[in-house]
């Protein structure tokens, strides 16, 4: 008699077909798969069951209710479909399956690669897709015009750029829904809705990632033609990694989602701050220059001259003080207020050399928020 | 209405005559006042505004309304 395994080391054929799911369900993640519809059977539950086969074999193939009925009606028998699913092991049968999330007929495939080659062809010879057409966006825009779905990801991926880089900015949302029936007429509307727009500084058209049928909207020659009509430049915003929309080549600048295009919608409004604190400190630096060359050539004039520019000088001077301290309330701008002193003679005048200070001469030392009495002591 | 472009494009202008030109004391401090507006206007326009998201809808009649969008 054949000896068996010892009895810990038998399956139970749970065990079996469970521990067969699982290996399946680890080794293929979704997938697609080509093949022929046969005999697709739609339940009262609401699931399809249908075989796919090709020449030498078959698989089993089930789409659950909800999948079901997005995908409309069942294919007919024979129809060469591609299908998107998950292999699986219906446990309870033991049986391999396929459980199917999409169905495409290659024969819609092709009809829409077909009209793609169609649209892109005639408005190339139109010359729609010039790189002499394109516009360069504005550097600083205020106000962006955002053609896509109000209920989308790629709205909200938007919004959450622009807060973070231009938070003085207006977004002008016109919805539109971006796939399925009535898609390319929402977009056309939404796209000429753009140009009665007043103060609007650039358009982005776009949608969240999608399969690539989800975006056909985005290749329509309708769609095109409205977004090569907008008058202030355009980004095409169509959230796909590995294929091109023909409103990529439309658009003036092309992004490859929703929030790389309010990066580059927007400029960062921190590097503009530190633009400006530069052009501050610039500022105050020339002026000062100016007033220091003055008061050189005033010192070059004659003594009798002198007092009068003097006093002239500090009139100025006071307005230099007046500007000085609005410009330095700008903070960071503290022109001012570096510990710096000026020593003054008693009739104001500035004492540069170490000849002006003999022991017991007072003068007095001007610093930032007043002036204090001083004597030289010893030298 | 001026724009953030326009006030750094004013103000570059205005710091380089201030630098590069041989200019009468009184034209500098007039420069470096309108310097001094620009960089305080364009400060508010950076920071004070908050970003304003709204929807624009075109009604039955063909006018444009425009409202705020709810997050």
């Amino acid at each position: 008699m054949t000896a068996i395994a010892p009895a810990e080391e038998v399956w139970s054929v749970s065990e079996l077909v469970g521990t067969a799911r699982r290996v399946v369900e680890a080794e293929f993640t979704d997938i697609w798969v080509r093949g022929e519809i046969v005999a697709c059977k739609a339940w009262p539950s609401g699931h399809w069951y249908f075989n796919l086969r090709d020449a030498a074999s078959q698989v089993r193939c089930c789409m659950w209710k909800s999948n079901a009925q997005r995908a409309g009606t069942p294919p007919a028998d024979g129809t060469e479909v591609f299908v998107q699913g998950r292999p699986s092991i219906y446990e309870s049968k033991g049986e391999f399956q396929l459980v199917a999330t999409r169905i495409i007929p290659t024969a819609a495939i092709g009809a829409a690669q077909q009209e793609l080659e169609r649209v892109k062809a005639l408005l190339h010879k139109e010359g729609l897709f010039d790189v002499s057409r394109k516009r360069r966006l504005p550097a600083y825009a205020a106000t962006v015009a955002v053609v896509t779905s109000v209920a989308g990801a790629a709205l909200r991926d938007i919004i959450t750029v622009t807060r973070n880089r231009w938070p003085a900015a207006r977004v002008l949302v016109i919805d539109a829904r971006v796939q399925g029936e009535g898609a390319v007429d929402e977009l056309c509307r939404a796209l000429r809705l753009v140009n009665r727009l007043a103060d609007v500084d650039l358009c982005i058209v776009g949608r969240g990632g999608g399969a690539r049928e989800d975006l056909a909207a985005f290749n329509a020659e309708a769609v095109c033609r409205a977004l090569a009509a907008v008058r202030v430049p355009t980004i095409s915003a169509v959230g796909h990694e590995t294929d091109i929309c023909l409103t990529d080549l439309i658009a003036d600048l092309r992004a490859a989602t929703p929030s790389a295009a309010a990066e580059l919608a927007w400029a960062d409004s921190r590097a503009v701050m530190r633009q400006l604190d530069e052009l501050a400190a610039r500022l105050a630096g020339g002026l000062s220059a100016r007033a220091r060359l003055a008061a050189e050539r005033v010192e070059r004039t004659g003594d009798r001259l002198h007092a009068a520019a003097q006093h002239i000088l500090e009139r100025r001077g006071n307005r230099i003080s007046r500007l000085a301290a609005q410009l330095d309330a700008l903070s960071p701008l503290k022109v001012l207020d570096r510990g710096y002193a000026v020593p003054l003679s008693e009739d104001g005048r500035v004492l540069k050399a170490l000849a002006a200070f003999p022991p017991g001469r007072a003068f007095r030392l001007r610093i930032s928020d007043g002036e204090v009495p001083a004597l030289v002591d010893r030298r | 209405m001026s724009s953030i472009a326009d006030d750094l494009a004013r103000l570059e202008e205005i710091v380089r005559r201030l630098e590069a030109e041989d200019l009468e004391l009184d034209a500098a401090l007039a420069l470096f006042e309108q310097g001094v507006s620009r960089l305080r206007a364009a400060r508010e326009r950076l920071g004070a505004a908050e970003l304003q998201v709204q929807k624009v809808v075109e009604e039955a009649g063909g006018d444009l309304r425009v409202s705020d969008l709810d997050d």
